[in-house]
């Protein structure tokens, strides 16, 4: 039916806001808006009216006081006498670690896994399933204590290594030790140091910008090659091996630049209640790292393969037809189809993992939730602020995840023109 | 019609805001219409608050709480504990969760002022120590360099560790942990050499290992840690209430006073002052909003504070504790508690 606007349309009077189609649709939205408003003021008044009751005001002030505790992982120095600011920073830093780490295993595990379950091999598709169904319909804190309880029984106390007839034997050549606590590994020391770049408390050693400029490099003159060795075989029919070069290219640099500084490696030595020298993998990290890994790659595992299956039979069909082999069927018809069935549930699995790391305070990992909202919390008694900034801080972190996740998105789906 | 809906808006936000009344005021007045006093204590610690088998809470900190239920509710099995840990007992009394927190908590400056609670005594003195296995050949906390140290989140011992590391000179790697059972479990496992909390839970902890004669509690006693049990600030006359029990409970060892005798005295005591505590003469109740009896039913629920502590964590036990600091004062300790009149 048409309307027609002006003349013919009866005055406006109040009940139109009711029975009147074109009103009320308005009215009902009017009417959700202010009682999700009166909520809103609600909740905040009585949190006011309560901090208020009890005495106490609301302010930030507190991140700039002192900490007073110490925190077992830490990526950037911190000692007790930083302040909760830099505490909760250093709490950031580890969720982002594990998160980061966490994405990228995970995301190896759940294509590995999701492809071997359609494997026609009875017995991995039949192993696969059962891995899947394990994880994903157990609770993360069990697995994540299961876990912990593993490392922390199975694994030798570094006094084990102790003595003339130890119970545990170093791994390598003597270079690595697992222990209940960490595992020991060895690091990198140089002979000819070239000194440091002091950046605020931090400083970046030269060798690293060296080996990083060294690859930089190499990728460069890789691209050349590359380049070159299309257009002969565009001219002549025959490409030129390169290989060998594109090899050298990023083992010489480095080779060099580890004889230049006198590269060689610390070992860790028992001494005293604990390694010392070499570097620490921190259990607390590995175990929360395996059981996010383990979780998060089983519900991965179910979307790659729900991926997989939503392209066509006819597709791989069609290219097995035009002769490509599997790996190139997979590569460059499967797998790009497949990928815009992917990627919107990866995304919010990669969101999962992050919120799911604050369940590190189980294995005394510090991370954000572990600093802020745990002990800086509990020290200084701000509940209400460090509740906020645990929340926008996460929130944020989800928000820059998912914005870089849509931005492959759209890279990866399909080109309507 | 519009005004209806015009009126259910009215309604509803008017209920709103008298939503917005409803959180603490009267303590006394709360726990009474509710018949039942909201207790926060410890998730499990033998000796001071652990359930058993059955879910009965016993130990130390738990029979203040039921002293506190008698005199308030007189039946002083009308308490529910709620278990808290280290990082949330504060937060559980602020938020009203609990009415009252004991849960061998270390009154500090910053608690009683900023965190807003009020600490109404001390109910008993400790500080804070280290367990190691004997095995590992250390026996002063000053050879613990390098070490690997289980410490609970959230407790004035995680402050104190840091600072006793620093002013010595050493270096430790802290394990942190949430609650008692999970250091145990680390500690048991060698996932750390030491285990570092108030000494009296080094004892209350070791007396639950199977094999207690092969862990040593180190001499060094690193901090004061006076724990009593708070209650939140700003409702005075609660914690008069919580503050005095405790004072008839140790004024009720002072003068003799036992959960066996204390018919009798009320009968037939003519020492003035325990007179006045037991209610035969003063009502001193009615000053604090009880009746005359409270002090008598919160001593012969479970006893004065000599009773209490010999029944939970005393030598008898197999905690163990000596008296120490936390005998009376006329026995050179710090138990001192100011006149009933």
């Amino acid at each position: 039916m048409v309307q027609y606007p002006g003349a013919n349309s009866p005055p406006f009077k109040l009940s139109m806001l009711i029975y009147d189609r074109r009103y009320r649709s308005l009215t009902i939205q009017a009417v959700v808006f202010i009682l999700v408003m009166l909520v809103a003021a609600w909740l905040i008044n009585n949190t006011i009216e309560n901090l208020a009751r009890l005495g106490k005001t609301f302010s930030f002030e507190f991140l700039f006081r002192r900490a007073g505790y110490d925190i077992p992982q830490q990526l950037i120095p911190y000692t007790s006498d930083d302040t909760n600011l830099r505490a909760a920073i250093v709490g950031l830093l580890n969720t982002l670690q594990v998160t980061i780490f966490g994405c990228i295993t995970a995301t190896i595990v759940g294509v590995m896994v999701g492809v071997l379950r359609l494997s026609p091999n009875w017995l991995i598709s039949r192993l696969m399933t059962v891995y899947v169904e394990v994880f994903r319909n157990i609770p993360l804190l069990l697995w994540i204590l299961v876990v912990l309880a593993i490392f922390t029984e199975v694994m030798p106390q570094p006094n084990a290594y102790r003595g003339e007839n130890p119970q545990a034997h170093m791994l390598l050549f003597d270079t690595i030790a697992p222990t209940n606590r960490y595992t020991a590994v060895p690091s990198i020391l140089m002979s000819n140091d070239p000194g440091v770049i002091p950046l605020g408390r931090e400083g970046l050693n030269w060798a690293v910008v060296w080996f990083a400029g060294g690859l930089v490099l190499a990728w460069i003159a890789h691209r050349f090659l590359k380049n070159w060795a299309q257009r002969v075989q565009d001219q002549t029919g025959r490409r030129p091996t390169t290989w060998w070069i594109t090899a050298l290219m990023f083992i010489a640099p480095p080779l060099l630049l580890s004889w230049y500084f006198g590269l060689h490696l610390d070992r860790p030595v028992l001494k005293g209640f604990n390694f010392t020298g070499g570097a620490k993998l921190d259990n607390a990290f590995v175990v929360l790292w395996i059981a996010l890994t383990l979780y998060t790659g089983a519900f991965i595992a179910e979307i790659v393969r729900g991926g997989i299956l939503s392209v066509s039979k006819g597709q791989s069909e069609a290219a097995f037809a035009l002769g490509l082999r599997p790996g190139r069927t997979m590569s460059l018809v499967v797998l790009p189809q497949a990928l815009r069935v992917i990627v919107p549930p990866l995304i919010s699995q990669y969101l999962n993992l992050m919120k799911n790391s604050s369940l590190a305070i189980a294995v005394g990992f510090m991370d954000l939730r572990g600093t802020l909202g745990g002990t800086t919390l509990n020290q200084t008694g701000r509940e209400m602020e460090c509740m906020i900034l645990m929340m926008g801080i996460y929130l944020l972190l989800s928000l820059i995840i998912s914005g870089g996740m849509n931005v492959f998105n759209n890279r990866v789906k399909l080109k309507e023109r | 019609m519009k005004k209806s809906v015009f009126f259910g808006t009215v309604t509803a936000a008017a209920l709103m805001a008298s939503g917005a009344m409803a959180a603490e005021g009267d303590t006394l007045k709360e726990v009474k219409a509710r018949g039942v006093l909201n207790c926060g204590v410890n998730t499990g610690l033998v000796g001071f608050a652990a359930p058993d088998a059955n879910g009965n809470w016993s130990g130390f900190d738990v029979a203040f709480c039921k002293a506190v239920a008698a005199a308030v509710l007189g039946d002083q099995t009308k308490v529910k504990f709620v278990p808290t840990t280290g990082q949330t007992r504060f937060t559980a009394l602020s938020s009203g969760e609990v009415d009252l927190l004991a849960r061998n908590s270390t009154w500090t400056f910053q608690r009683d002022t900023d965190l807003k609670l009020d600490f109404i005594g001390v109910n008993y003195y400790d500080g804070q120590g280290f367990m190691v296995r004997k095995d590992l050949g250390v026996s002063s906390a000053k050879e613990l360099e390098g070490a690997t140290i289980c410490i609970q989140t959230g407790t004035t011992t995680e402050l104190n560790l840091a600072d006793y590391f620093k002013a010595n000179n050493m270096t430790y790697q802290p394990v942190n942990i949430d609650s008692n059972a999970e250091g145990e479990q680390q500690y048991m496992a060698g996932a750390c050499d030491a285990y570092t909390t108030d000494a009296s839970g080094l004892a209350a902890t070791r007396a639950a290992f199977a094999d207690p004669e092969n862990h040593i509690i180190l001499p060094e006693i690193i901090s004061k840690e006076p724990l009593g049990p708070a209650v939140r600030h700003g409702d005075n006359n609660w914690g008069d209430i919580n503050r005095w029990v405790l004072y008839a409970l140790i004024a009720a060892e002072e003068y003799g006073v036992t959960s066996a005798n204390i018919e009798e005295l009320a009968k037939s005591s003519q020492n003035p002052e325990v007179q006045r505590l037991l209610g035969t003469t003063d009502n001193l109740g009615g000053m604090i909003g009880l009746d005359a009896d409270w002090a008598k039913r919160a001593i012969a629920a479970n006893g004065n504070y000599g009773e209490i502590f010999a029944a939970t964590i005393g030598e008898q036990t197999p905690i163990g504790l000596a008296r120490g600091l936390n005998a009376q004062w006329t026995q050179g300790g710090l138990m001192y508690a100011m006149p009933f009149r």
